[in-house]
């Protein structure tokens, strides 16, 4: 049950995107086609979850234990950038096909915040796992793959009503990003109405 | 100068130069502010509980503090300077509509709220943030004066008797919820259910050290620090529990 | 170059926020009140400063192929060294700002700053860079915080502006900072650009 609530709680009521601000340049980024979006959301949820288990375990057996908390950021970034480099060479390896679905989108993924974001929270341990005593490795995995799925939700939804946007007929000065990011806001306020389910 | 070449040796080098500077920077600037970041952790809390247990009136009066934890939350006895027990501040840090609101409440002896501080938030401000004050004295949600025990300290939506924030039930609710938390921790629920009060009460001296059986007491309990003094409380709180059961 | 028109450049024509759309996390999830934002914006600023005068310094030094994992040890060393002086003089400031002080690590402006300016430029010349780039940063995050604080709440800066009961709060909440930042976006290029 807590886990369901985790869940229902990252993809919708803290929506990473909507409600959190992290991850907004891919997310005002790689926005315009819906196929992208897809590729990008994908990418994201592979990293995050892998990026997650291993800062955990970096913060809890190594960081933790030597008192070592203030290097949290600096090893952190290092682990995810060394970790999105090899999930590259890998992928190109053993599935060029998958290489080719998500290979663009990889570089661009270490400087998303969003990883940080969640490599950084789920280390504290100051996500929303009310009934959880000890949120340990499976709550934050949990927590990651679903923050992700929010993150991907989000990215398709917003990538779908631009596609239609380039259609329309907007004030000049307006073109472009500033109503994209209006748009964004709208979605925003459609998601507040998600606040009291969790 | 020429720039060094992209050659292995160099590249190694380089980064593990930078890597070692960059440490030894950050363990050198963390030596330096983990004073300041101690001390005004401890002054924070210093003044908070002062503010939450004494009066306005005699804000400067000495106190002395005894700190006892429990799991999530950590209480803070404070006896004045004649050794007369004022009250326990509790705090403790809940999930409000961001994490961490950490929150310090003052109970007297008789469990009513003496005064309350936030000691930390991440809420939004002109929202939630406005926990800071409004459940003060004077506020429109003012909890001072009453009692968890006696008093339904929940928002007027869920049929308590406290007003919510404007806009920020969740936050309030939260709050709300800390506060009946620590009084529940600090005082069991006497006189509604008797079995949950006397294994909360008991829980209440657990630790690492165990402490050994008291006189004309048939069962031992563990405590932190003070041997002699948890034995008492020990034998106080199961001389309580048998006369509650009895009633 | 002229180093007021490298300061002017960061501040105008090259604002990260409103021109190059950069770092638009922060510029969102900071901005609540135009204290919070201004405090973001200064911390960044901090950032760049150090990061674009040390990463110039070292340009000879570092090669090529290590030239980005080297950038980020030296921000993300200059974002703890931030986060450790603020948890210790501003601890209000550090709570509220949350995540996002260790976050600076991944904002754009600063490793494509320290990529497109500082490789190239010399240490003196980039600190005005940093400084420029920094002080547009604080300009529009103060801005939108502002903007968003009074309609929000009716207050600037913590001073009552108008009553309460005009603000609407959607503007302190998450949309608003995604209506106020594209209206602002949309006025500046009224303004820039002449459209």
């Amino acid at each position: 049950m807590e886990y369901i609530l985790i869940v229902i709680s990252a993809i919708f009521v803290n929506n990473v995107v909507l409600s959190q601000f992290l991850g907004i340049c891919p997310f005002l980024g790689v926005s315009k086609k819906v196929s992208t979006a897809v590729g990008m959301g994908a990418a994201v949820t592979f990293v995050l979850t892998l990026a997650t288990i291993v800062t955990y375990l970096v913060q809890q057996y190594i960081l933790n234990p030597f008192n070592l908390q203030y290097l949290q950021t600096i090893a952190f970034i290092l682990i995810i950038a060394a970790l999105v480099q090899m999930v590259e060479i890998i992928l190109k390896k053993v599935s060029p096909s998958l290489y080719q679905a998500l290979g663009v989108f990889l570089p661009l993924i270490t400087t998303n915040c969003c990883i940080l974001g969640v490599a950084i929270t789920v280390g504290n341990g100051t996500y929303n796992a009310q009934g959880l005593a000890d949120p340990g490795l499976l709550a934050g995995v949990v927590y990651a793959i679903a923050t992700a799925i929010g993150f991907a939700l989000a990215l398709v939804l917003f990538a779908g009503v631009r596609e239609h946007l380039e259609l329309m007929d907007v004030p000049k000065a307006m073109k472009g990003t500033p109503i994209a990011i209006i748009v964004a806001g709208i979605m925003a306020m459609a998601f507040i109405g998600f606040s009291g389910m969790v | 100068m020429k720039k060094l070449e992209s050659t292995l040796p160099n590249m190694v080098i380089v980064l593990s130069v930078v890597c070692l500077v960059s440490a030894s920077l950050l363990g050198f600037m963390y030596g330096v502010t983990a004073e300041p970041i101690a001390r005004i952790e401890k002054q924070t809390l210093e003044n908070g509980i002062k503010k939450v247990i004494l009066d306005e009136a005699n804000q400067d009066a000495q106190i002395n503090v005894e700190v006892r934890e429990d799991g999530a939350f950590t209480f803070y006895e404070v006896t004045d300077a004649q050794g007369q027990k004022l009250g326990t501040a509790v705090k403790t840090a809940v999930q409000g509509f961001s994490p961490d609101l950490t929150v310090l409440v003052g109970f007297n002896t008789e469990g009513d709220i003496k005064g309350y501080e936030v000691l930390k938030h991440s809420e939004t401000p002109g929202l939630g943030a406005n926990c800071v004050s409004w459940f003060q004295k004077g506020g429109k949600g003012d909890i001072i004066g009453k009692n968890p025990g006696k008093n339904n300290l929940t928002v007027s939506k869920d049929g308590g008797e406290v007003d919510a924030i404007t806009a920020s039930t969740i936050t309030s609710r939260a709050f709300l919820g800390a506060v009946n938390a620590e009084y529940q921790q600090l005082f069991g629920s006497k006189g509604t259910n008797a079995t949950t009060g006397a294994t909360q009460r008991h829980a209440e001296c657990s630790g690492e050290k165990h402490c050994e059986k008291a006189e004309g007491c048939n069962h031992s309990c563990e405590a932190k620090a003070d041997g002699e003094k948890c034995q008492r409380q020990c034998c106080k709180e199961k001389a309580q529990n048998d006369s509650i059961k009895t009633e | 170059m002229n180093k007021i028109k490298i300061l002017v450049n960061g501040i105008v024509k090259e604002n990260p926020t409103f021109v190059l759309l950069l770092g638009m996390c922060p510029t969102l999830g900071t901005t609540t009140s135009a204290i919070n934002g201004m405090g973001m914006g200064l911390a960044t600023l901090f950032v760049l400063i150090c990061s674009n005068v040390v990463i110039s310094a070292l340009k000879k030094l570092i090669p090529d192929m290590v030239r980005i994992p080297s950038f980020i040890v030296i921000i993300a060393t200059f974002v703890t060294v931030l986060q450790m002086i603020m948890q210790a003089y501003v601890p209000s400031l550090y709570a509220s700002l949350g995540l996002f002080i260790p976050l600076i690590v991944v904002n754009c402006i600063v490793l494509g700053r320290a990529e497109a300016f500082a490789t190239k430029n010399t240490p003196a010349d980039s600190f005005f860079d940093g400084l420029g780039i920094g002080l547009g940063f604080t300009l529009a995050l103060t801005l939108l915080g502002a903007v968003r604080e009074l309609l929000g709440s009716g207050m600037i800066f913590g001073c009552r502006i108008w009553s309460e009961t005009y603000g609407a709060l959607a503007f302190v909440l998450a949309p608003g900072a995604f209506i106020v930042l594209g209206y602002l976006i949309a006025i500046m290029n009224k303004i820039i650009k002449k459209a």
